[in-house]
């Protein structure tokens, strides 16, 4: 398969996907997680009598893939249903409408899979990493409490807890019976990898997991999460607003707007070749690691419009330097998803057929520092 | 990759305010405990007056209920009376030690069956929120609508004077503060991650309350019922000065004082002395309360 994000990715993919892993049901080619036309419709209550005045659409009719072995980076700014999405995948929320097949199975219907099955091959790593600790609880004990819960007997939790602190890199003997409030944050952020990893999970949603912590510490730990894909054979859905380390730690990416999907495609192509207008946006506010390279203006001005009434059309055309009317009259179809190497945008400008007028050719460029970020990755 | 492994170790271990080895909650309580004199001086006070309530029949020199026509209201240190004698003749002395038998119990008990109770009902009203909240929160707000003592006197009232009323009454009064301080706690972890990461990992809703929320609940709901004791015995007393506690022959603090009062112009320091034994014993688990306080909060 082409990979065009460039040899170290596409090695480490190559070595990720091991044959013979004995939770494999589908076999290869099928994905880990389909999401099918999956909403979140968040209520809004007011007035007197705590009518329902509308809804917020959190996630709207989002349908992506999570390949075995992979990481899917998901970018997006604040608010455009990031984590929404994430907690939704975990069947944390109720979701409104959609269905998610987990390995071939249907997701908590009959037949299926049931949701404490999936939850022990779907686990998830929160980013406020010293709210996700019990602060009243060591932290082996933290770790141990999902295996607990599966039915293991306590010194067989304890020793799955001892094994995964040594493998995020913290001393057991040291480390174990120590209280969240005597751990710095990225030792706590450790013991949050580790506690998702107790169940032997398939799937690792990482949502802005290294997003708290400074700069030094989180390279620390995206090397521990690279290291733990490829020792645990694990999959990673990694959420994150910092494109920088979407690019350096992802297979594919998604970006996401208003809580739809905008682009998907080879981190190499969104990143390097991006086709929709918010994206192009998005790399070009990114910082250079070159001083001389200023971003003298922003990319993009506004605030998001609210996802409680979202504009007609494209959803990103108030913004968009590129709207028509096309853009307001009908919503830009995403196309169909085909296989990894798919680089596909929700925007009338990759449609000839749409009636945009710079339908069909090449995309303007993004004013972007590409080349210095992607040679650092 | 094995050298990464020991590398991130390496600077795991480099922490500067690395301890040498973790200390669990309760041990780290104690250590603090130990350098903190003043609660360590209230706490042997309270010890002191325990067990001066429990061995109050070994100790007692006198039948406290036995009266005497000849020492009525004699002055503290006459003759064999230690403490002086009530308007009755009866040693008190021995009436101040078996009443503490009583207050205790009256400040104790109730504190303790509420903490239970109102704590139990907090977290549930915290956790499951919604309906249930709002059924059992409003409900305490009703309670708290009233002054305590104004409600302690009135569900007293209602169901006549006597120890066990009493209890009852004062456990009513304090439910509704200890669920108000349960329930803020509860809500206040129950949308932490850590709660939502349990539920992840499948656990049911009372497995993530008995090992998540009650260990987040459990130290500010005992810290605040330990500054309701002395709130308790000061409440029974009154209760008793009103002739709603415990019934006549049998002697508590709060009685005692009622009945001396009469005589505070004959002999001032003697009526002043069950006054005192609730004074110090209230000022005392107040103290031990503040010490608690400092004590247990973990990020200290």
């Amino acid at each position: 398969m082409p990979n065009p994000a460039g040899s170290v990715s596409a090695r480490q993919k190559f070595e990720t996907v091991r044959p013979g892993d004995p939770r494999d049901r589908g076999g290869k080619a099928q994905p880990l997680l389909i999401v099918n036309g999956l909403k979140k419709f968040f209520p809004v209550r007011g007035g007197i009598f705590n009518r329902a005045l509308g809804v917020v659409r959190a996630v709207d009719d989002v349908s992506f893939v999570i390949l075995k072995g992979e990481t899917l980076g998901v970018v997006g700014e604040s608010g455009c249903g990031k984590s929404t999405l994430a907690r939704l995948l975990m069947n944390l929320i109720p979701r409104t409408a959609g269905e998610l097949i987990f390995d071939g199975d249907v997701v908590g219907e009959e037949g299926g899979i049931s949701l404490r099955e999936l939850r022990r091959n779907m686990q998830m790593v929160f980013q406020d990493s010293y709210s996700s600790l019990n602060p009243r609880l060591p932290v082996e004990d933290s770790i141990a409490y999902g295996p607990r819960v599966h039915g293991a007997k306590r010194p067989a939790a304890r020793k799955v807890a001892r094994e995964l602190l040594e493998k995020v890199g913290l001393a057991p003997d040291l480390f174990g019976a120590r209280y969240p409030h005597e751990l710095s944050g990225g030792q706590k952020q450790r013991v949050n990898v580790a506690r998702a990893l107790a169940l032997n999970p398939r799937l690792l949603i990482l949502d802005e997991a290294v997003s708290a912590l400074d700069k030094s510490v989180e390279a620390q730990v995206l090397n521990l999460l690279r290291y733990l894909k490829r020792h645990f054979n694990l999959t990673y859905m990694f959420i994150s607003h910092d494109l920088g380390v979407v690019q350096y730690i992802s297979d594919r990416v998604l970006v996401m707007y208003l809580g739809e999907i905008v682009e998907i495609g080879p981190t190499g192509e969104v990143c390097g070749a991006p086709k929709h207008p918010y994206t192009q946006a998005l790399l070009a506010s990114q910082l250079s690691m070159n001083p001389a390279e200023r971003v003298e203006e922003a990319p993009l001005t506004g605030d998001p419009p609210s996802p409680h009434n979202p504009p007609s059309g494209c959803r990103f055309r108030t913004r968009c330097p590129y709207a028509q009317d096309v853009c307001a009259a009908k919503p830009p179809a995403l196309g169909e998803w085909t296989d990894a190497t798919s680089h596909l945008a929700a925007c009338h400008m990759m449609d000839p057929a749409s009636g945009h007028t710079l339908a069909g050719k090449a995309a303007p460029r993004p004013a972007t520092n590409l080349g210095g970020t992607l040679a650092s990755a | 990759m094995t050298d990464f492994t020991v590398n991130a170790g390496n600077i795991a271990l480099a922490g500067p305010s690395a301890p040498a080895k973790s200390r669990g909650y309760l041990a780290t309580v104690l250590r603090r405990l130990r350098y903190d004199y003043v609660t360590l001086f209230f706490m042997a006070l309270i010890a002191i007056i325990v067990l001066i309530a429990i061995f109050a029949p070994l100790l007692a020199q006198f039948d406290p209920n036995k009266t005497s026509m000849i020492y009525r209201l004699k002055p503290i240190g006459f003759k064999n009376f230690l403490l002086g004698t009530d308007e009755l003749g009866r040693d008190m002395a021995s009436r101040l030690m078996y009443g503490g038998r009583v207050s205790l119990v009256m400040g104790i008990a109730p504190v303790c069956v509420a903490g239970i109770i109102g704590g139990l009902l907090g977290v549930m009203a915290g956790f499951f929120g919604g309906r249930l909240n709002m059924m059992i929160m409003r409900t305490v707000d009703v309670f708290y609508a009233f002054p305590s003592v104004l409600l302690a006197v009135a569900i007293s009232g209602v169901m006549g004077g006597g120890m066990a009323n009493g209890l009852i009454a004062l456990t009513l009064v304090f439910i509704p503060p200890l669920c108000r301080i349960s329930e803020t706690a509860t809500t206040q972890v129950r949308n932490l991650d850590f709660v939502e990461a349990a539920r992840a990992s499948g656990a049911s809703g009372l497995s993530i309350i008995v090992h998540h929320i009650l260990r987040n609940v459990v130290a500010p709901v005992f810290i605040y019922a330990s500054s309701l004791i002395s709130v308790s015995i000061l409440l029974a007393a009154g209760l008793s000065f009103l002739g709603l506690g415990v019934e006549p022959p049998t002697p508590d603090w709060g009685q005692m004082l009622s009945n001396l009062r009469q005589a505070i112009y004959v002999q001032p320091l003697v009526c002043a002395l069950p006054g005192l034994a609730i004074f110090v014993t209230s000022l005392s688990f107040n103290f031990v309360s503040d010490g608690l306080r400092a004590a247990m909060d973990v990020k200290a």
